[in-house]
């Protein structure tokens, strides 16, 4: 087990990178704590391959370091790292038997025999293998052998930490929420660095406990899933977590508040002196659930057109126009929703400013 | 242009793929199919194209049996789930590639790739190979090449099941305005509830090869003709729990006793199988009408803007929705609220008995 | 998924049908016919049943030459199989010199059979032959017009030579096949070389392996061109082979008759081990050996 730490790391694939563009990872630094439950979320080229194969030893960055525990590993091999990892599609060895798989990593470091069983036998009970511990490796279904995969990771006491690569993509979709419950069960009784690479926001918030939100080879946000969702560090994140994703609206900062389309509302002092003054562009964002829809207009409220609503079921979709602004705006069932001009009321606490697509406040 | 399926059913070396379909689809209509992987979505996509030859009964396009005509004027388009362009041609090649069969002058069909191009962003595209687009760019392509030649029957089978889920967002919403400006039959095959929703229009709900269900797509969504459409048109899966009613009260599974209020009120006695969404399941209380079941959570999976808490109670497993983000510690005790406004009733035969009054 | 059903796709079959039919069942037809006839010509035939089957089978050198061809194909797979993974393991996965190597490889397969047997007439000639001349310079004595174990070494080199490659070319297909995520993950697990080999490799090349053991057993099995250029089946009948015989009876002493039992004798064996191969490779590996 290992806290897991990046120290200044950028990377390119080019030998002599001049500008920012010739970067797949642009420079970070952040830290894994020990025992956590990590997820690497964002959409397809946005650099988590590079960062996991940096992290697994199989691509050295070509700036900065990585530090396992405060030592630097990263010039050495994902064994000499003590890394396991779980990858997209389920690697097992074909002519083994369920529990030869699992023992492979220990019985190819010497330990002794009486204690592969005792291993094996319990993570098979772990992962619910322990029927099939004896049956070849290759009739299995995807979701037992990524259990495999995952398991031959877990036999070892000495592992660093567990990467897992896009796990579930072959897996039945109803299966799915079973193998996601099976690794949260993982991670409490073994209490491994867990480490999980995804384009998909739902397995990500549900398998860890900070995620890390890539886009552009930036890392953008490291937070819990809370956090992504109430106070995204940066406009992309407010874009990509949630759907439909949050709403951003360009404002104008005015002596002591603020103005939206046309409509000035005060704004926290704090905060004003933030925003005043500054250059660049400012946008409010906020999620379409926190969105209220008013028949009559309030102090501050902001006139729109309701353009379309859909009906999903658990909710009403509304599409609404301010000015030359599309807004979605989520409104639970049963509630009211007026015809034509809609009045708006963003509330203040779930309002965030954006200055250049990064939160100000 | 209509398009009629008159009790087909195929069968395929001694297997049913679809048993008794009679539908009639009018022009203009989007029509959604809805159904698990392997339901029959694709094997009647493809006996409306006239691919395959239904074992029984006769596909009819306006009145006519749909193999009689030739395969070049039957005026249908398909998009797939892969994305399917030809490799070697530029994505404008592809995408006038059914006109040129139609034999159209030059300048009408660079006048029509650049309008349907346009009409899916792809226009700044149109030198590329597909090699050198992305997964959403290709499938766009590829829809662009479906809308073209103006087929009256469009079939999509889950186009956008391959693409991340923000371009899925926005090419689910463009479709629907580009469906929606057409007079053309569109079939739309799809596995998630939500997307059907989305989509709107008419639903066929199919499972195992018969149709369980057609109308209009929110009316099916909230009377469910059986449990098995209220279980296949929930994302997650309607919460089902055997139970009964008696002495003018409902008890669900061993010890749930809900009081018959609302539409509930008429139920005679006997065995029910009753079912909420995940959605009107809670953990916090609501209203004063509410019913507390204590349960240990099981997991807590989180979409982005929602939280699906599976909750363990006395053998069987609920799931709530909640709005926004929360955890919970695995095996966190909770109580789950159950608003008997919102219960549904299915009897034993699994067809529905009562089902909550719309509100708002 | 199956396809749009229509009778056209028959007619698109029976240019293929036509060729199948003219070289290869008509001939087969023709084979059976004077394996159960004595034909001494045009119109003169005698029905003679399986006559000419039991003098064959009787014939004791069809049994020395069989013996011999086994003794033959059994060494081409004992040396080619297990060297040509070798080679393919030792080849390049990426980078310019892949396309070097496989050019190198496929050489020997792109030359006529007949002009092997040549080359290597002249490459082993004790007088003139670079190899020949310079073993027999070392004092060994090597000769294979005179020498039948120098025939023996000489026929085995010349094919080792000639169908390695192929293969090498087909386990290096295999190899290529295999995921990366595979090797990581074996170095993750600290697999060391021979394990990596063991567990992953070899169960991966399952399939071509079993390709080129069965390509490789029949091509052995019937070779001809090549002991008949080198050799002509010498010295003595050292290396000749069933194919050789064959064509003794049929060509040298114009017997039609056994040599068509012969042939279709000859056709079966092939088949019959052909089919055990497969059988015994298909399951070897799947726990059900």
């Amino acid at each position: 087990m290992a806290r897991v730490e990046m120290a200044e790391l950028a990377h390119s694939y080019r030998p002599r990178p001049a500008s920012d563009a010739d970067y797949a990872l642009k420079k970070m630094t952040f830290v894994w704590e020990d025992g956590g439950a990590y997820a690497l979320l964002g959409p397809s080229g946005c650099g988590k391959s590079t960062l996991l194969n940096i992290i697994s030893g199989l691509l050295r960055p070509s700036e900065g370091r990585v530090l396992f525990d405060g030592r630097d590993v990263t010039a050495l091999s994902p064994a000499e790292r003590n890394i396991a990892q779980v990858f997209q599609f389920p690697v097992v060895y074909d002519t083994m038997t369920v529990a030869e798989n699992l023992g492979f990593p220990l019985r190819n470091r010497g330990v002794a025999e009486a204690e592969v069983r005792a291993r094996v036998a319990e993570v098979g009970e772990m992962l619910e293998l322990t029927p099939m511990l004896d049956r070849r490796a290759a009739g299995l279904t995807a979701d037992q052998k990524q259990k495999i995969s995952l398991g031959r990771g877990l036999v070892r006491s000495d592992v660093a930490a567990i990467l897992f690569d896009e796990p579930l993509t072959v897996i039945d979709p109803h299966l799915k929420w079973l193998l996601r419950r099976k690794l949260k069960q993982v991670h409490e009784r073994f209490r491994r660095t867990l480490i999980y690479v995804t384009h998909d926001q739902n397995e990500a918030l549900t398998f860890a406990d900070k995620v890390v939100v890539m886009h552009d080879g930036r890392v953008l946000q490291l937070g819990t899933p809370q956090e992504l969702f109430e106070r995204p560090e940066h406009r992309f994140v407010g874009y990509f977590i949630g759907s439909p994703g949050m709403n951003f609206l360009p404002c104008v900062a005015t002596d002591g508040g603020l103005a939206i389309a046309g409509v000035e509302t005060p704004l926290d002092p704090s905060l004003a002196a933030r925003v005043n003054g500054s250059n660049g562009t400012l946008e409010l964002g906020i999620r379409p659930e926190f969105i209220e829809l008013h028949e009559t207009p309030t102090p501050g409220s902001l006139a729109a057109q309701v353009e379309r609503v859909e009906d999903l079921g658990n909710f009403r979709l509304v599409t609404a126009r301010l000015a030359s602004h599309e807004l979605k705006i989520k409104l639970p069932e049963g509630q009211a929703l007026p015809a034509g001009t809609a009045h708006l009321v963003l509330p203040p606490a779930w309002a965030r400013l954006y200055r250049d697509g990064r939160l100000v406040g | 242009m209509s398009l009629r399926l008159d009790r087909v059913g195929r069968t395929v070396a001694g297997e049913i793929w679809l048993e008794d379909v009679s539908l009639q689809l009018a022009p203009g209509s989007l029509n959604v199919l809805l159904g698990p992987t392997l339901s029959g979505k694709t094997s009647l996509m493809r006996l409306m194209a006239g691919l395959d030859r239904p074992t029984r009964g006769k596909v009819l396009l306006d009145d006519q049996d749909i193999h009689e005509i030739p395969l070049q004027r039957r005026s249908v388009a398909m998009v797939y789930q892969q994305f399917i362009n030809y490799p070697s041609f530029t994505v404008f090649d592809n995408i006038a590639s059914p006109l040129r069969r139609q034999g159209l002058g030059r300048a009408e069909v660079d006048r029509r790739v650049r309008e349907t191009a346009a009409m899916l962003h792809i226009d700044g595209l149109l030198d590329r190979l597909p090699a050198e687009l992305s997964g959403g760019q290709q499938q766009r392509c590829a829809i662009a090449r479906a809308l073209v030649k103006q087929a009256r029957l469009l079939l999509l089978d889950e186009p956008l099941v391959n693409l991340d889920y923000k371009l899925r967002e926005e090419l689910r919403e463009e479709l629907q305005s580009l469906f929606a400006a057409r007079d053309a039959i569109v079939v739309y095959a799809t596995t998630e509830p939500a997307e059907a929703l989305i989509m709107g229009g008419d639903v066929v709900v199919l499972s195992e090869g018969r149709m369980l269900q057609h109308g209009r797509t929110i009316d099916v969504y909230r009377h469910p003709a059986s449990a098995e459409v209220a279980r296949n048109f929930s994302d997650p899966p309607m919460n089902m729990i055997d139970g009964r009613v008696d002495d003018g009260v409902a008890v669900l599974g061993a010890a749930i006793h809900v009081p018959l209020t609302h539409h509930l009120r008429g139920l005679p006695p006997g065995r029910y199988q009753f079912g909420v969404r995940a959605g009107h399941l809670s953990i916090e209380r609501r209203t004063g009408h509410d019913v507390a079941v204590p349960g240990e959570v099981e997991l807590a999976e989180i979409s982005g803007s929602e939280t699906f808490v599976h909750v363990h109670h006395s053998g069987v497993s609920w799931v709530v929705q909640q709005a926004g983000v929360h955890t919970y510690a695995l095996g966190e005790p909770v109580r789950i609220h159950i608003d008997p406004a919102r219960l549904y009733a299915f009897g034993e035969d699994g067809a529905l008995r009562a089902a909550p009054e719309r509100s708002g | 998924m199956d396809k749009t059903e229509n009778n056209r796709a028959w007619l698109l079959v029976i240019p293929v049908l036509l060729v199948v039919a003219f070289s290869a069942i008509i001939p087969l037809m023709t084979v059976v016919n004077f394996s159960v006839q004595d034909i001494f010509g045009p119109g003169e035939r005698v029905w003679v049943g399986t006559e000419w089957f039991e003098e064959v089978l009787a014939d004791t050198r069809l049994h020395d030459a069989l013996w011999r061809q086994f003794l033959f194909s059994g060494l081409v797979l004992l040396i080619e199989i297990p060297l040509g993974v070798m080679i393919a393991l030792a080849m390049p996965r990426e980078g310019w010199s892949v396309s070097l190597v496989l050019v190198v490889l496929a050489l020997p397969l792109l030359i006529p059979w007949n002009v092997i047997g040549t080359i290597w007439i002249i490459f082993t000639r004790p007088d003139i032959g670079l190899m020949g001349n310079t073993i027999n310079r070392l004092g060994l004595g090597f000769d294979h017009t005179a020498s039948p174990l120098d025939a023996w070494v000489t026929l085995m080199l010349m094919e080792v030579w000639h169908w390695t490659p192929l293969v090498a070319l087909l386990a290096y297909a295999g190899l290529k096949a295999i995921p990366d995520a595979y090797f990581q993950a074996a170095q993750i697990d600290g697999a060391s070389r021979w394990a990596v080999f063991r567990y992953i490799q070899l169960p991966k090349m399952r399939g071509v392996l079993t390709i080129a053991i069965l390509l490789r057993f029949m091509d052995s099995f019937l070779i001809y061109a090549e002991p008949f250029v080198l050799t002509g089946g010498g010295p003595g009948n050292a290396t000749t082979f069933l194919s050789i015989y064959l064509v003794k009876i049929a060509v040298g002493q114009f017997d039609l008759g056994p040599a068509a039992a012969f042939s279709i004798i000859y056709f079966l064996i092939v088949l019959l081990f052909s089919w055990i191969f497969y059988q015994v490779l298909q399951n070897v590996g799947r726990g059900r050996a």
